[in-house]
């Protein structure tokens, strides 16, 4: 099923989306990545504050390429996201509504995504010039040594992904590959 | 004895670097289109069409194909009679990378030390193969390797008893493995025999042979065909979504090993196979 929604996400919209649908996003969402993730992890174990609100907001999973002049960002899609297992029940439990990135999650993360009633989408990895269209603005807010795996706030419009774990926590990887096995 | 003046070999790195990451060869082009023309899942269709879509934009408007710009991994081949001259040749394959990444837009992916991980922030060090060959020409290959699929590549160390069906058995663990992490269609490059780090590095050069050219050994070449049917029957798809296409092409190549192994290596590519050849 195709679907246009808004981010941040509301708990309604979550709850309704379900395996293979074909979601259009637009809004804010932020973007962190290996390291960025290990230091908001770190910073929570601290007892400290996280650079972002994760209250209803979605996470892409994506460092991208430098900017051309006159453009709000390069290459930007998305990179695997189980590397990010580690740290993300954390931040779903904080309130964190959804991921974008690529790839298989662990059981973990599966059980925080239904704790919580959350999402995980997947873009298509290695489209990241097609991407990057849907990316109006881009600017770090947080980690600015980081480079490119720097936390940046990103204007979306009509991003393409696809529901791979849903609320309920059914998971496309899965079960896909069994109605073209042969 | 010819010789080269190494900063020759820096600008040629240097353009290289921007056109492997932006413009895919012919025969990759190519098979992305047939994989295309060939899926008939409605999910793996969508990806492959973004696929083709996303390549002419990276071509038209200078949008590095993935963000992932890769770790360079650079062939040189030098003829035994060329001499190099005007400075140190691995200093000078290190500067065209980093004026290609800088100058190029390209992402700087390479952290300095594997634990401390603090980005060198201009791609290098990449990593350097040196074979010397006959004659008096330097043939250089850049070939910038993405991490979500070099992840999931993998050693195996079998035994001669494993045989044929032992080495089948590994590739279809290691792409099942890779699955959508590894950003299906992939192209899969095996090294079988030799030692520990040659089957490696075979299956790394696998990877750059021409997707319509199968091996020249008959029994080779049919493993290349049936790998690829049963990769395909596993129905993982484009990106991972279910699908006929799950692989582009099985490269194996092969070395004399010893009595008593099998080493067989898998490296996994994504379909962004890049790769740029010169010859000087």
């Amino acid at each position: 099923m195709e679907k246009h929604i808004s981010v941040p996400l509301d708990q309604k919209t979550v709850s309704a989306l379900c395996v293979g649908d074909y979601v259009y996003l637009t809004g804010t969402v932020y973007t962190a990545r290996d390291a960025a993730h290990k230091r908001m992890y770190e910073t929570l174990e601290r007892g400290g504050k996280l650079p972002v609100d994760l209250e209803n907001s979605l996470i892409y999973y994506m460092g991208p390429s430098p900017a051309r002049p006159g453009m709000p960002i390069g290459s930007a899609g998305p990179t695997t996201a189980g590397r990010m297992d580690k740290y993300t029940p954390a931040l779903l439990d904080l309130g964190l509504k959804g991921m974008i990135g690529k790839g298989k999650r662990s059981q973990a993360v599966k059980e925080a995504v239904v704790r919580n009633g959350a999402v995980y989408f997947a873009a298509v990895g290695g489209a990241g010039a097609l991407l990057s269209r849907s990316i109006l603005s881009s600017e770090v807010i947080a980690y600015d040594d980081l480079g490119t795996e720097a936390v940046r706030r990103l204007e979306i419009k009509d991003f393409p992904v696809i529901v791979v774990m849903d609320s309920q926590g059914n998971d496309l990887y899965e079960t896909a590959a069994e109605n073209y096995r042969h | 004895m010819r010789e080269l003046e190494v900063r020759a070999v820096t600008e040629n790195i240097k353009e290289m670097c921007i056109e492997a990451n932006h413009v895919l060869s012919y025969d990759m082009k190519k098979a992305l289109r047939d994989a295309a023309d060939a899926e008939d899942a409605p999910l793996g269709k969508q990806v492959l069409k973004q696929l083709l879509d996303n390549m002419e934009i990276a071509q038209k408007d200078m949008i590095p194909i993935c963000q992932d710009t890769g770790m360079t991994v650079i062939f040189l081949e030098i003829g035994q009679n060329v001499h190099f001259a005007g400075g140190d040749l691995s200093e000078a394959v290190q500067e065209g990378v980093r004026q290609g990444y800088e100058e190029g837009f390209l992402r700087k992916s390479v952290v300095k030390d594997p634990i401390f991980r603090d980005n060198t922030k201009d791609n290098t060090p990449a990593v350097i193969h040196y074979e010397i060959v006959p004659g008096d020409k330097v043939r250089i290959t850049v070939a910038p390797k993405g991490f979500g699929s070099e992840n999931m590549s993998r050693v195996f160390m079998l035994k001669p008893a494993d045989g044929i069906e032992g080495v089948k058995n590994v590739v279809l663990t290691a792409v099942k493995d890779a699955g959508p992490n590894a950003c299906p269609p992939m192209v899969v490059g095996v090294g079988v025999g030799g030692t520990f780090e040659k089957c490696a590095l075979m299956a790394k050069k696998a990877l750059l042979r021409p997707m319509d050219q199968r091996s020249e050994i008959p029994y080779i070449s049919e493993l290349e065909n049936e790998l690829l049917d049963k990769i395909n029957a596993s129905g993982i798809g484009p990106g991972g979504l279910g699908g006929r296409i799950t692989a582009l092409a099985v490269n194996i190549e092969t070395y004399p090993t010893h009595i008593a192994g099998l080493p067989v290596a898998v490296n996994i590519c994504c379909h962004v196979n890049r790769h740029a050849t010169r010859i000087l």
